[in-house]
């Protein structure tokens, strides 16, 4: 059996036809793209025609509305710190409690800075509450800052409504897409979305390329300031093969959108469905009818994540997991306890993100040695015993300090 | 993933040891559901000669966790309690061939369920002295609560002061933003406000800094002065600095505990020598006291 990947939300392998697309620019175009010579030559046009695919995934008027950046990351970076600078009398920015740290350590530095910054809670299947949104929109907010969909669990944000909110408002509306595009079809011109963000690696393309988009009017300040690349709104010379690998990577899959929402989507549910059948007390965690195709989160009761995520590679399986042994901190995944899952299921989550790579037997492969990875590491656990938990777990083994 | 050693892996997927020892009479459970690590140590002592003649555990916790509490039981089977007793979590770590720096919190955790089984079967009640926070120096491992309590006792106002009490900051300096934010809470709470140019905190006795030479006494007093300033930031590591012998500038030192032999040693005593050059105001160097005899017998040679 051959290894078997399943945290494509982390990131994905890179389709050979990205690479094949992509070498001339190492060998051959390589020259700069500002140059006048036959080394450039070629290179302009590319970059062109990148942009066109990437216009054609997300749905946007103009491509002169995509702005290539290093990463989503930075994407994200330059929308929050756009609007702040460029709206120096708004002191607020409302965003989520579950997003990822990109957006969030942005935020908290801001707010040492002196911003208020509104942390909208979730409810415990990961929902927001819109109406507590609405009302914490004014002319005090620089702008808002939600995630299209989860990165842990896969939960999708009603953003588009809530672009269109925010508009009414008169407020700047972000969407870190970094999970959904690719996943989720979507037509940018049709939304009041001034700026998203998307990176390349989820989406079979190199690590290190993203995009952000610029509703073409919205005001914008630079983060990075130089020559007049990307039209001034992000110097410094261009990551040419890594934009002609996006280009390619996002005509691939907008091709593949209804494969991903069909056949992806089928082996998801599938070891979904397996597992919680298998195996007592676990369960999905995020909002289970309205979801990535290719995400399920699962909180195994009583077991750590990071000791599953062990006995899953050595049986040749990759996953990833929201506890908090594999991050080095103490906490178990902010996403887990913005849902209030109980503590002796958070740090047991483990994440399986599927791919058009993925093939359901590998979905068979997982089931088979699943319960047998649980069952052995409950054997090990103070809060199991024989064939169930103990009785009242948290009181019958409370341990000493903390 | 984590760089583990064969040693944590081999544990991991074979542990030893594992489950209750059915007719225990200790048994210790520390750890926090919270923090994603828990352990129950079951043993069974002979009453006569208080040999451990059984551990068991139970762990809920990360691969290292599972390691450690399996290395642990084979560590202390047929010791008596009072040999356990000693059994440090740099033991632990040792002998799992080391930890990373963000785990070795579950080798400390191994050391508290011993502890807390030794006093359950005396019929003590083990207190845990020590609150785990955040993990803000991975050079060092040094964590947030360890870092606020420094600042709180030592009045410190600086980075350079946490370092010098702490070591926290003073390998890469990547953490140094993260300690900043520490000093400028604490300081917040204690009514004071975090000034990045503050004068590092003077030691109490550099202010009696002697412009003439030291004597000989003068300076072994000093330099005991500024081993016992020291010395809770090595405890904190489950280590201890002893002074053996001062000849000349140079100052002889055995590193006990968890300093003795670990990798940091040297590092600490780089640190311990800088410190005592500052307050000394003179060249001194420290030197490990296992090289007194070697230095010795080539003086008598
Ligand atoms: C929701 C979300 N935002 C942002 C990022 C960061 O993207 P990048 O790795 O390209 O900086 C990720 C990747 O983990 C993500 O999942
Ligand atoms: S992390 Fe603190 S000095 Fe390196």
């Amino acid at each position: 059996m051959s290894d078997i990947y399943l945290d494509n939300n982390a990131t994905t392998k890179v389709d050979h036809a990205v690479v094949d697309v992509m070498i001339p620019y190492f060998l051959e175009q390589y020259g700069n793209p500002s140059s006048i010579h036959k080394f450039a030559d070629g290179v302009a046009r590319g970059l062109k025609h990148a942009r066109q695919q990437v216009q054609a995934l997300i749905g946007c008027e103009h491509d002169s509305e995509i702005i290539f950046t290093s990463c989503g990351t930075e994407s994200n970076s330059t929308a929050i710190l756009s609007a702040v600078k460029a709206q120096p009398n708004k002191k607020e920015i409302i965003t989520t409690m579950v997003e990822h740290p990109a957006i969030l350590s942005v935020c908290d530095a801001l707010e040492k800075d002196g911003y208020t910054i509104h942390r909208m809670p979730v409810d415990k299947a990961g929902r927001l509450n819109l109406n507590a949104y609405k009302n914490l929109l004014s002319d005090q907010v620089a702008i808002v800052s939600v995630m299209w969909a989860n990165n842990e669990t896969g939960t999708i944000f009603p953003v588009v409504e809530m672009a269109e909110l925010a508009n009414a408002a008169g407020v700047m509306f972000h969407t870190d897409a970094v999970q959904a595009v690719g996943k989720l079809p979507m037509m940018l011109q049709d939304t009041k979305i001034d700026m998203l963000s998307l990176s390349g690696h989820k989406l079979h393309s190199p690590k290190g390329i993203g995009v952000l988009y610029l509703r073409r009017g919205t005001r914008y300040r630079p983060l990075l300031r130089g020559g007049h690349q990307e039209r001034g709104r992000r110097a410094g010379t261009e990551n040419t093969a890594s934009i002609v690998g996006l280009g390619k990577a996002c005509e691939l899959a907008l091709e593949f959108i209804e494969y991903e929402n069909t056949q992806v989507k089928a082996m998801r549910d599938r070891l979904e469905r397996g597992i919680t059948e298998q195996i007592p007390h676990c369960f999905v965690t995020g909002d289970m009818n309205n979801r990535l195709p290719n995400t399920t989160d699962i909180a195994f009761e009583y077991i750590e994540g990071e000791s599953i995520l062990m006995l899953l590679n050595k049986a040749g399986i990759a996953a990833s997991s929201g506890s908090a042994c594999t991050s080095g901190s103490l906490e178990p995944s902010h996403v887990m306890r913005a849902m209030d899952i109980p503590y002796t299921a958070a740090h047991g989550t483990i994440r399986f993100s599927f791919s058009r790579y993925n093939k359901m037997s590998e979905v068979d492969e997982v089931l088979k040695v699943m319960p047998g990875i649980v069952a052995t590491l409950r054997k090990l656990s103070p809060y199991w015993s024989g064939d169930g938990p103990v009785a009242n777990p948290e009181q019958a083994f409370a341990p000493t300090y903390s | 993933m984590w760089d583990y050693s064969d040693k944590v892996k081999e544990h991991f997927f074979n542990p030893k040891n594992a489950g209750a020892v059915v007719d225990a009479n200790a048994t210790g459970e520390v750890g926090s559901i919270s923090c994603g690590d828990a352990l129950r140590l079951t043993l069974k002592v002979d009453d006569d000669s208080e040999i451990i003649l059984e551990a068991g555990f139970q762990t809920f916790g990360c691969g290292s966790a599972i390691a450690s509490s399996s290395v642990l039981t084979e560590i202390i089977k047929g010791m008596t309690l009072d040999e356990a007793a000693k059994v440090t979590n740099q033991d632990i770590a040792d002998q799992l061939e080391g930890l990373p720096p963000e785990k070795m919190h579950c080798s400390v955790m191994g050391r508290e369920a011993l502890q807390a089984a030794i006093a359950n079967y005396r019929g003590e009640v083990w207190k845990d002295d020590h609150e785990e926070g955040a993990l803000i120096c991975k050079c060092f491992a040094i964590d947030a609560v360890m870092i606020e309590e420094m600042v709180w006792a030592n009045k410190l106002r600086t980075v350079e002061d946490v370092t010098n009490f702490t070591k926290a900051g003073g390998g890469c300096a990547s953490c140094h933003e993260d300690i900043e934010a520490i000093l400028e809470k604490v300081l917040a709470e204690k009514g004071e406000k975090f000034d990045p140019t503050a004068a590092p905190v003077v030691a109490p006795v550099k202010a009696a800094v002697a412009k003439a030479p030291l004597t000989n006494l003068q300076r072994i007093k000093k330099i005991e002065q500024v081993l016992e300033s020291l010395r809770p930031a090595l405890m904190a590591d489950g280590g201890d600095v002893e002074l053996v012998e001062v000849i000349g500038n140079t100052a002889y030192v055995n590193m006990t505990g968890a300093c003795n032999g670990c990798q940091m040693a040297a590092m600490t005593i780089a640190g311990i020598q800088q410190r005592l050059m500052e307050v000394l105001g003179e060249f001194i160097k420290v030197v490990p006291a296992t090289e007194m005899s070697k230095l010795v017998s080539i003086e008598v040679a």
